[in-house]
């Protein structure tokens, strides 16, 4: 019977397919997916209304607030910071440009509790940049001016490494008969150059945006951590646990795993997108 | 120096744009690495290298140094089965388990911590059998080292999952026909194939393996010298406000993160040349 499904074998079939997705399978079954079952399973057990009244409780709905109006703000920073980036890098030679590239990956490779250490020293008072802005009247520590920067220094890579692929396969040649025809710059980049980097763009900031919502280290460092008003979500889901409210702490940890992966799947369709306009162009 | 992409003339808008990119990185990216240094060293070098020496970050040192000689190897490995069978066979669910792979990069280390905890911890799905049997994965070097795991697994598996799916098959099949095993084909035709992006994916995982701090803070319970890993020993000594010992023990992490670009660098280079 089994055999009647592959009644001619066109090729030979290459060896360690049971060992190879054997070994997958049981990695993502144990390292990944065991414990968000067990997350999801805490969660479904505490009961819908419980669930709600934990959701919308006021320190709960703070911290939320906080963490997305943080998250928003360090992601258009850093969309706007990555698209600049992606265009010098690619559309320019000068000097030390590889060097500039290369400094596009130090928020990865950084852990970001010595990222969160750096900007909360360089920030506070006595700070080479905490000086010049308190100077000026403004605090950045223990303000969520601090996790926003906390937060946009974490996701610098995500925009400008999703769009500077994208921007090099794109011909310049394009902008330069819109020139010639007559085109402002501005005109250019809205009607040629935007349209065909907007899925990556978004794609980028979308992961970006993800990124700053999860972000826990670096954040803690600098925001103070005061409930109500710096206290990101990550940081009031770890607090319910230290205070053994495990179901106070199951319900933020599911609340933000949500939202990440309806995140994950945006930003899938997006690279699909932005990969479907690539070989469209090509 | 810099000219118009079309027209290879300088333009002053082009000078704008590169003058506004370097500043805005070297404040945004240089400034906290330039700083971590010089706090660091703002004492001398002796206090720098006491502090290196203290007893605490040496143990905080040696239990990262662990826990990445034993995730990074496990990942690697992890990497290669789930590339193989991603990029050289066809089965249903092939596109979900890509995404489950990824769902380590989406979702906060936090999040995995807690989920860990409510697996094995005491109250957890697993914790009751745990307990009767006398194992300790919370609070303790297993525990560190699955979460460490689940934040890196990512890294390897997608480094070398678009090279084997871009290079195809035909090679292997080639290796087939003429009567090798499986291992000699991945050992003679596959590895040298993917080599260096295998080499960057686990150079990248070191990496973040190393300075894993949040999904870490939750599961290891901050045992003073037992469970305390390097970035959890900086959080640990900038709250006792002895902010030179954190920002030493914060450099020996910059080093690391550093020869990490820098390989990676040369990596980049050497992928291209070929």
């Amino acid at each position: 019977m089994i055999s009647l499904a592959h009644p001619i074998r066109r090729k030979r079939v290459l060896p360690g397919l049971s060992l190879s997705l054997g070994t997958t399978l049981l990695y993502v079954a144990l390292i990944i997916l065991l414990p968000v079952v067990a997350l999801v399973l805490k969660g479904a057990a505490i009961g819908p209304e419980r669930f709600v009244a934990i959701v919308t409780s006021p320190r709960t709905v703070a911290a939320f607030k906080i963490t997305l109006l943080a998250a928003t703000a360090a992601t258009i920073i850093n969309a706007l910071y990555g698209l600049l980036m992606a265009w010098v890098l690619v559309r320019y030679e000068f000097p030390g440009k590889r060097i500039l590239d290369a400094l596009m990956d130090v928020p990865f490779a950084l852990p970001t509790a010595v990222a969160g250490l750096a900007l909360t020293a360089l920030f506070s008072a006595n700070g080479w940049f905490g000086s010049l802005l308190d100077a000026a009247g403004i605090s950045v520590v223990y303000t969520i001016w601090g996790i926003i920067i906390a937060m946009t220094f974490t996701s610098i890579p995500f925009v400008v490494r999703t769009v500077q692929p994208v921007l090099e396969d794109l011909d310049p040649a394009l902008e330069q008969a819109a020139e010639t025809l007559g085109a402002s710059p501005f005109t250019v980049f809205r009607r040629i150059v935007l349209p065909a980097i907007l899925p990556a763009w978004l794609a980028g900031a979308t992961v970006s945006f993800a990124r700053s919502l999860g972000e826990f280290g670096a954040v803690v460092f600098i925001a103070g951590n005061i409930p109500m008003k710096t206290e990101i979500a990550s940081l009031l889901a770890f607090i319910r646990l230290a205070e053994y409210d495990y179901n106070g702490a199951a319900v933020i940890a599911l609340c933000l795993l949500a939202i990440a992966l309806v995140l994950l799947v945006v930003s899938n369709i997006l690279q699909h997108w932005a990969s479907r306009y690539r070989e469209a162009n090509r | 120096m810099s000219t118009h992409p079309m027209t290879g003339r300088p333009t002053r808008t082009a000078h704008i744009l590169i003058a506004t990119a370097v500043v805005l990185t070297l404040a945004l990216v240089v400034a906290p690495l330039v700083y971590i240094f010089s706090r660091a060293f703002a004492d001398g070098w002796q206090v720098y290298a006491s502090n290196i020496m203290n007893p605490m970050t040496l143990h905080a040192i040696g239990l990262t140094a662990l826990v990445a000689v034993i995730t990074v190897p496990l990942n690697i490995a992890f990497g290669i089965a789930a590339a193989w069978a991603i990029a050289k066979f066809r089965f249903p669910g092939r596109g979900v388990l890509v995404t489950m792979i990824e769902i380590p990069f989406s979702i906060s280390p936090i999040i995995a911590g807690i989920a860990y905890l409510f697996l094995y911890g005491r109250s957890g799905l697993l914790g009751p059998w745990l307990l009767e049997h006398n194992l300790q994965v919370m609070f303790a070097l297993p525990g560190i080292v699955l979460v460490t795991m689940f934040v890196t697994s990512p890294f390897v598996a997608r480094e070398i999952l678009p090279l084997m799916q871009a290079q195809g098959s035909e090679q292997e099949q080639a290796a087939v026909t003429l009567g090798a095993s499986g291992w000699q084909i991945f050992r003679r035709v596959t590895l040298p194939n993917i080599r260096w992006a295998l080499l960057y994916g686990a150079v990248l995982c070191t990496a973040r393996a190393v300075g894993e701090f949040g999904g870490v803070s939750v599961v290891s319970g901050n045992i003073r010298g037992q469970t305390n890993t390097l970035p959890l020993h900086v959080e640990l000594l900038f709250n006792d406000l002895n902010t030179t010992g954190a920002f030493a023990a914060a450099s020996t992490l910059t080093v690391i993160a550093l020869i990490a670009l820098v390989v990676k660098a040369a990596l980049e280079s050497r992928r291209q040349a070929h």
